[in-house]
């Protein structure tokens, strides 16, 4: 049926590995640390792709190309999908290594009621399917969805802050997912010992007290073991049984892309991301290398194979909600690289080839590939990582040196920028808040700018006719106060509700059974707040009142210091900012005891965002995008990238724990002359940035021009990959208006 | 608008005869750059000082021409705002005096050298040698290299671009010379203007007897400075010529090169 069954198996999986600890009780880290083969070369070594692989990407590029005029190619909307709804499905069954989809055709997208039918229903329609009667029919008489259940609680309050986009992307109708689930345990134990696990911490409470709690988590930890049996049926009907675990390499990708293919055959998370699973495979690949049974061209083609199928990675959604996230994101982050406790690089062979599929297989967006850097990476891996951005386009950064000492080293990026533990720690995903907004609110005694109407608490409206800085943030404050515990509020309901109805069961049968939860509140308006309140400080803000009495627009006199030039008068207001609000978010009361914590994060939804927000004291109109996470606003960084980049450095990690994204967009001369210099100054410049604390950088390196005429001509673009922040996207898949967005952000062009 | 008046202020200037505190040393600073990756080796902290005595035609940053174009800065301020950027410039990059012209400013330049070396910091001064004459030994200590805008092969086109001589740039490049300090030579491409190519070859035997230019740049004409011109209210006689060929640009590189030098 495929290569695999060439290679004997081992009658001991676990043959020429060593240590012991990790044997005894569920420990992949541990596994990792004892087993794994430093590699501290270049990337001479790497292969190009076989034909095979060469075939197999041609032949779904058809699909591809299908699917683009289409929206969506095809959807399997007669029954809710589950892991073992689905028979097995093949791109091309004879010269697939890897096998698995999410149904049972490439690119056909199944449908996930549980988080909320409505939205099925919406995506549905928008390209032209209809949901069988009988799932509707049980989805409104006889099963409740996660949707549904929000809406039950919600108050008058939160809708409105909802409706009048002061919050904003809520995961109330959707799957919240960023929950990554420890596929690499699926690998290295075999489902049978998982479920042995699984079944001993079930016991362990036998005596405990039934609380609630205690008799949720019960009630989970059986789901969790219901959900490994059904990973393990799944992979039967592609003719495995992954119940032992992974004898060899192309088990080892196997076993662990059929985990997360479980996952995401449930799930329809906003991010489905992966973990941390390359350096974990290398050191399969080296084993089977050692032992002569492949050579690196079959572990190059294990990976490209892989990476085919997680780029066809579908979940079938409303345009409205791929108009907030842009695109067609599904957010399959791959963590590479990191230093490990003792010192060592993790970077082996394995995170040189999983970058290089973006060489055999040209650019995609995704897997969100994300390279944790650290001083400490050999230089060889650094100038790669340079050298593949500057040509793909398609690789995010992120500080390893910041987050080890908070995370550990065996964390992963959910989504863009989320660092959590691997099977010790999840997150309840919370989107943002629009603390712009909230300024407004601030100035108009809560009522909104655009509606008129009253949202937030009734205030005494601000009067005067040119702002006062005390006065305005005097009233700032409270109004914080009140958006964290309503924004709270609606996050509690949501993870309840998910929680309840659509449960990540294969998900967290992959953790411990106790973990970390965060929750991961998040802000958007960073860059226009800050420049607001420098206008107000350091020039004159006058106000335009409209008829209704609402400040409606405003006229600076003089200049100001804005955000993004390494200026400390304005920079530490946006460091108030973003410690503010973290400290109010911190005396809320969570579901589960979470952890609050907070991103500087918009993603692509930044133009959203500005859409609804009226005019701002800083001299932005009205409807005009929001810088991206925590960018300066476009044009106003004036002092070069440098400058930019060290104003972001000041934003503190330590409030603002789930991640400060940035994203760098530079033409490739203004890198440097030559292809040499280019890698070189970029492999400085991260060194330098993340020296200086920036917790996240994504680099696009492109042309205006190349951007202008993708606009016109998206079909001469189909793999143009640029970076928004905090992950990659085809740039013909984003409307007109992100577009035109993009490409009127900074470019970094030296005078 | 003489060169060298230099705006010293602080304590001990009015203070008579006693060591009072510190002087504060100023000078006219019309930006930064703090990712400058084409002027000098590796990544640069460009320093674009205002006052230029030269008028090229060409010229893409006329907003930096008189000083006043710029802002009075403390010398101490410049160097505290350059030394946050250590971490990104101390291995490969540096940084670059630029402008106008650096040299309209010379104590000033030598406070920031001096301070540049002090941090340990390879530095650049972007030139077009006229004032050189203005770089004593002392300055030029503190330099690693030196970007030597020749702009012109003769005497007559360098009239006909800068409205000024080319001796004294040629003079600087011969000091240079025998000083053996590092030169990066620099070479606008105007079609039409710069573009013959038996002058050029002339100035490729002069620079590669110099001994110690270590590469040549040769910069295309481009009109991204045009629109200054016009929000100066003053006429961009460059309008209607075009950017050179690649064709011009690569003869043009290949001509320094028989001559022996790296050309880019």
């Amino acid at each position: 049926m495929n290569t695999m069954t060439k290679i004997t198996s081992r009658a001991d999986a676990w043959e020429g590995f060593v240590g012991n600890d990790w044997k005894t009780s569920v420990d992949v880290r541990g596994f990792i640390q004892a087993n794994f083969t430093p590699y501290a070369g270049n990337s001479a070594f790497l292969q190009g792709p076989t034909q095979r692989t060469t075939a197999l990407w041609a032949k779904l590029e058809v699909l591809l190309k299908q699917e683009q005029a289409k929206g969506v190619l095809d959807v399997s909307a007669d029954r809710p999908s589950t892991i073992t709804a689905h028979d097995a499905g093949y791109i091309d069954r004879d010269s697939e290594i890897i096998v698995g989809l999410q149904t049972d055709a490439p690119l056909k997208r199944a449908i996930m009621p549980n988080g909320g039918v409505r939205m099925v229903e919406g995506g549905l329609k928008a390209y032209g399917f209809r949901l069988d009667p009988t799932v509707a029919e049980i989805w409104s008489k006889y099963r409740k969805d996660h949707n549904s259940g929000v809406f039950d609680v919600y108050s008058p309050e939160i809708a409105k802050a909802r409706k009048s986009a002061i919050l904003t992307g809520l995961p109330d109708a959707y799957g919240r997912g960023r929950i990554i689930g420890d596929y690499r345990r699926v690998a290295l134990y075999g489902v049978d010992a998982l479920r042995k696990f699984k079944k001993a911490e079930f016991h362990e409470l036998d005596s405990a007290e039934f609380t609630e709690s205690i008799i949720r988590l019960r009630e989970e930890v059986s789901e969790q073991y219901r959900a490994l049996d059904e990973l393990k049926q799944m992979a039967a009907k592609y003719g495995f049984d992954i119940g032992r675990p992974a004898a060899n390499a192309q088990e080892a990708v196997q076993w662990t892309y059929f985990g997360y293919l479980a996952a995401i055959k449930e799930q329809n998370g906003a991010a489905m991301s992966i973990g941390r699973i390359s350096t974990f495979l290398d050191i399969y690949m080296e084993r089977d290398m050692a032992a002569g049974l492949i050579d690196e061209a079959q572990a190059q083609e294990m990976m490209d194979d892989l990476v085919i199928k997680l780029r066809i990675v579908r979940f079938l959604r409303t345009p409205e909600y791929d108009q907030l996230f842009s695109g067609d994101p599904t957010w399959v982050t791959e963590s590479i690289g990191g230093v490990g406790d003792d010192g060592r690089p993790l970077v082996t062979k394995n995170s040189f080839r999983i970058l290089h599929t973006l060489n055999n297989l040209g650019p995609a967006p995704e897997p969100n590939l994300t390279v944790l850097w650290s001083e400490k990476l050999p230089q060889g891996f650094k100038d790669f990582c340079a050298k593949t951005s500057i040509e793909t386009c398609s690789l995010q950064y992120e500080n390893d040196d910041l987050m080890r000492p908070h995370w550990g080293d065996d964390y992963g990026i959910a989504c863009c920028v989320s660092a959590m533990r691997i099977g010790k720690q999840m997150q309840f995903f919370g989107a943002r808040a629009n603390l712009a907004k909230a300024m407004l609110y601030a100035i108009n005694g809560g009522r909104d700018e655009i509606s008129g109407e009253q949202v937030g608490p009734t205030f005494e409206p601000i009067v005067g006719e040119v702002l006062d800085y005390d006065e305005v943030v005097a009233r700032f404050l409270p109004m914080m106060e009140w958006l964290s515990g309503v924004y709270m509020k609606a996050l509690n309901t949501i993870h309840f509700m998910h929680d309840k109805y659509a449960y990540e069961r294969i998900e967290m049968a992959l953790h411990d059974r106790d973990i970390l939860r965060t929750m991961a509140c998040g802000i958007a308006g960073l860059s226009v707040v800050a420049d607001s309140l420098s206008a107000m400080r350091h020039a004159k803000v006058h106000v335009v009142r409209d008829e209704r009495g609402l400040a409606s627009d405003f006229r600076i006199e003089g200049d100001y210091p804005s955000y993004g030039n390494n200026d400390d008068r304005v920079d530490s207001i946006a460091t108030w900012l973003v410690e503010t609000f973290m400290g109010y978010l911190r005396r809320e009361r969570t579901y589960r005891d979470a952890v609050p914590t907070m991103s500087v994060l918009t993603i692509t939804s930044n133009v959203v965002y500005g859409k609804k927000t009226g005019n701002t004291p800083d001299g932005r109109k009205a409807g005009q995008p929001f810088a991206p996470g925590a960018n300066p606003m476009h044009g106003r960084d004036h002092k070069g990238a440098l400058a930019s980049m060290a104003s972001v450095c000041k934003l503190p990690y330590g409030c603002s724990q789930d991640g400060i994204s940035y994203t760098f967009t530079i033409v490739p001369s203004a890198l440097g002359p030559t292809e040499k210099e280019r890698v070189g100054n970029l492999a400085t410049m991260l060194d330098g940035y993340f020296a200086s604390n920036g917790h996240h950088v994504n680099v696009n390196v492109f042309d205006r021009e190349t951007l202008m005429h993708a606009m016109d001509h998206p079909e001469l673009y189909p793999q143009l990959t640029i970076r928004v922040s905090g992950y990659a996207v085809n740039f013909v898949k984003l409307t007109r208006e992100q577009q035109l967005d993009v490409i009127s952000r900074t470019f970094h062009v030296s005078h | 608008m003489s060169p060298t008046n230099q705006t010293l202020h602080g304590s001990a200037a009015t203070s008579s005869g006693v060591v009072a505190a510190k002087a504060t040393l100023e000078g006219w600073v019309h930006s930064t750059e703090t990712f400058g990756t084409a002027d000098g080796p590796g990544i640069r902290y460009v320093l674009f000082l205002s006052g230029c005595p030269m008028r090229c035609l060409y010229c893409h940053n006329p907003d930096t021409w008189h000083r006043q174009d710029g802002t009075l800065t403390p010398v101490e301020d410049v160097l505290a705002d350059i030394a946050g950027y250590r971490g990104f410039i101390r291995s490969q990059g540096g940084v670059t005096l630029s402008g106008g012209e650096p040299l309209v400013q010379p104590k000033f330049c030598k406070a920031i050298l001096r301070g540049c070396k002090a941090m340990g910091l390879h530095t650049a001064l972007d030139t077009s040698g006229y004032l050189g004459s203005l770089a004593d030994a002392e300055l030029l200590a503190d330099v690693d290299l030196v970007l030597l805008d020749i702009k012109a092969a003769t005497g007559r086109t360098y009239r006909k671009l800068t409205g000024a001589e080319l001796k004294p740039t040629i003079q600087f490049a011969e000091d240079l010379a025998s000083l053996n300090k590092a030169v990066w030579l620099r070479y606008v491409l105007v079609p039409g203007l710069t573009d013959k190519l038996d002058d050029i070859r002339s100035l490729a035997r002069f620079a590669a007897q110099l001994g110690n230019v270590e590469r040549v740049d040769v910069l295309p004409f481009h009109k991204l400075g045009e629109h200054k011109w016009r929000d100066r209210g003053q006429d961009y006689r460059l309008e209607r010529v075009q950017p050179p060929s690649e064709a011009l640009i690569e003869q043009t590189r290949e001509i320094f090169r028989a001559a022996g030098l790296l050309a880019h």
